[in-house]
């Protein structure tokens, strides 16, 4: 790499050559993947337990048993004093860290495979029950949130009456009122929607508010010179006008919402994509367990592009409608 | 050697001029201040940006408002345009006292203020939609405007798509559509280069010449003050008071060539004399540079002269 090439990657501020833009955004997946794969495949790196191929003379030891490997090397040493069967095994990590290729495979059998038991959910089917409780929740959050938020960011009356409330109640976190939310909407889905609620609600509300007071002053005092009343202000131009950055605000707080579903869904009878994983852990199947922290990963950074890519469209009067 | 010009006294009017002014306030007033006075409080104490201002312009009169910054020409446009409310004294349009912001009084920023999520069209509608005009009558009058001034082939773009002149152009004939008593327009070509600048100035002229409208004009260029108005109001700051009402003795209508003329420069002679006086407490303020000769003796260029 010479000089030139050098100062194009590290320009402050300046955006990178296209290829080399591409190259590093595919190296941003790519680089944890390989530290993975490094970890799992070359033996000498990290591997502190053994694997028993052969147990020997050892009387606890069984086939596919994992052993830390100081005791291993401690009982090799013992039968080899006493001139008995040694032991076999390969070096291995800990069963909670499978390697790549193991989770590539339980993104596949984890849908295929049957519930343990009869009353059990499908993993699909847990997948699709977070993504309801996600949706509601921060569905009726923005259905209130974002009308007291425009409100508060446009009339001082109402930033008065609602923010130093809400400036308090954010304070809170939501899991504590798990209990309570049980209590009042029992242990299915509401106590947990309520949580998302919760969570998405207060940061909500303070945050369109904020957007809206960024507005451009100058733009409403325009609209007056030309005529607008107070209805036609908020409804012409602060709505329009702050638009494109409520939608980048969603799509961050959509983000959260995800980050207060598991706790939600901890809460009454397990369920959803959280009940899976916990179950798959019980199980030790820590394959399913990655694969599935993954999906929702996927999921995650699948709805924000779509979003992102939808915004183009919506709002074509944004020269940089991609946004953050 | 140099030349000083003779330059006649900017009172001197030739016998058109003098009649022309004699006929424009013949006109009936258009735009009366009162009295007019603005304080602000600040933690420094009572600042006065305005100070018992008084003026009229006529009907159809180009007036343009020069001073110093800090003199309180944007204060006074936005008490105008009805942005800010005055201390003390009022503000008659038509004879009228005026309160709070109206389609009666159009205003063109500094800085376009067009909506950036319509198109230009819309943009022009905006007012007229306010004002209760149906759609189809509000989107026939905006293509009219939009025509005026220039823009029929951009009639569906949003405004980042224009250059700073186009977008300028549409705040004017936004403001324009709304059929106002006065057009105010806050320092509207101080963002442009200079050779847009001069386009836009001959925009408005024109635009002048053919609309019924009277122009209050506020800049802080004086060739463009000159270049455009019938008579120029100076203040002075601190407190922001009128310190003459010029009447521009350049002939109209007016073209680029009148630029280097006798009565145009003696004008311009008459405001930088009011503008920028020599400030004798310039040196005792601390306001000058500690200026030391930085270059080595035996440097290849020794003087620049």
């Amino acid at each position: 790499m010479n000089t030139r090439t050098v100062t194009n990657l590290f320009s402050v501020r300046r955006q990178m050559p296209a290829k080399s833009r591409f190259f590093v955004t595919i190296m941003s997946f790519l680089l944890p993947v390989l530290l993975w794969s490094l970890i799992s495949y070359v033996p000498w790196l990290w591997h502190p337990k053994v694997e028993i191929s052969d147990p020997g003379a050892v009387a606890y030891f069984k086939q596919g048993m994992l052993v830390d490997t100081e005791l291993f090397d401690k009982e090799t040493l013992k039968q080899e004093a006493s001139g008995k069967a040694l032991p076999e095994g390969r070096p291995a990590n800990p069963i909670y860290l499978p390697a790549p290729h193991e989770v590539v495979v339980a993104f596949y059998t984890a849908f295929t495979t049957e519930p343990k038991r009869r009353s059990e959910k499908w993993l699909h089917e847990s997948l699709w029950q977070s993504i309801q409780v996600i949706f509601w929740g921060f569905f009726l959050s923005s259905l209130v949130g974002v009308p007291l938020g425009i409100l508060a960011g446009t009339y001082d009356f109402f930033s008065r009456l609602f923010e130093p409330f809400i400036e308090f109640f954010r304070y809170l976190p939501a899991p504590v009122f798990g209990a309570l939310a049980v209590a009042i909407l029992g242990i299915h889905e509401a106590p947990k929607i309520a949580i998302i609620f919760i969570g998405t609600f207060f940061q909500q509300v303070l945050i369109v508010s904020n957007t809206t007071r960024k507005l451009d002053p100058s733009l409403l005092e325009a609209a007056q010179t030309l005529g607008a009343n107070n209805k036609a202000l908020l409804l012409k131009v602060v709505i329009p006008g702050i638009l494109p950055d409520l939608y980048r605000d969603l799509r961050i707080l959509l983000g959260w919402a995800w980050t207060y579903l598991i706790v939600a869904e901890l809460i009454g009878a397990s369920s959803g994509i959280t009940w899976f994983i916990t179950q798959q852990a019980r199980y030790k199947n820590f394959d399913n367990v990655f694969a599935a922290i993954m999906i929702i990963g996927i999921i995650g950074l699948t709805t924000d592009l779509i979003l992102a890519a939808l915004s183009k469209r919506i709002f074509p009067w944004q020269r940089n409608a991609a946004g953050a | 050697m140099t030349h000083i010009l003779e330059l006649p006294t900017y009172l001197d009017q030739d016998d058109a001029v003098k009649d022309r002014f004699a006929r424009l306030k013949q006109r009936p007033i258009a735009l009366e201040v009162k009295d007019l006075s603005k304080t602000f409080e600040t933690t420094g104490g009572t600042v006065t940006a305005l100070k018992d201002i008084n003026f009229n312009t006529h009907k159809r009169e180009f007036v343009c408002v020069i001073g110093p910054s800090g003199c309180g020409k944007s204060t006074l446009i936005r008490i105008l345009a009805g942005l800010e409310s005055p201390t003390s004294g009022e503000v008659l349009l038509d004879g009228k006292a005026v309160h709070g912001p109206g389609p009666d009084r159009g205003m063109v920023f500094q800085g376009y203020t067009l909506f950036p999520w319509l198109t230009v069209k819309r943009n022009v509608m905006f007012g007229l939609l306010q004002s209760g005009h149906s759609r189809e009558h509000a989107e026939e009058d905006a293509r009219q405007w939009i025509d005026l001034v220039g823009l029929t082939k951009f009639v569906d773009s949003y405004p980042h798509q224009l250059s700073g002149g186009m977008k300028q152009r549409v705040a004017i004939a936004r403001a324009l559509a709304n059929q106002p008593g006065i057009l105010l327009m806050d320092e509207p070509f101080g963002a442009l280069d200079a050779q847009t600048r001069i386009k836009m100035q001959t925009y408005l002229m024109d635009i002048w010449k053919n609309i019924d409208i009277t122009i209050l004009f506020i800049t802080h260029d004086l060739d463009e003050a000159i270049y455009l108005a019938d008579r120029i109001l100076v203040l002075k700051a601190h407190p922001g008071e009128v310190q003459e009402l010029i009447e521009v003795p350049v002939p109209q209508p007016r073209s680029p060539e009148q630029l280097l003329s006798p009565e145009f420069l003696a004008t311009k002679k008459r405001l930088e004399e009011l503008i920028h006086p020599p400030q004798e407490g310039d040196e005792i303020n601390g306001d000058h540079m500690n200026m030391v000769r930085m270059v080595p003796v035996d440097h290849e260029v020794e003087s620049v002269f």
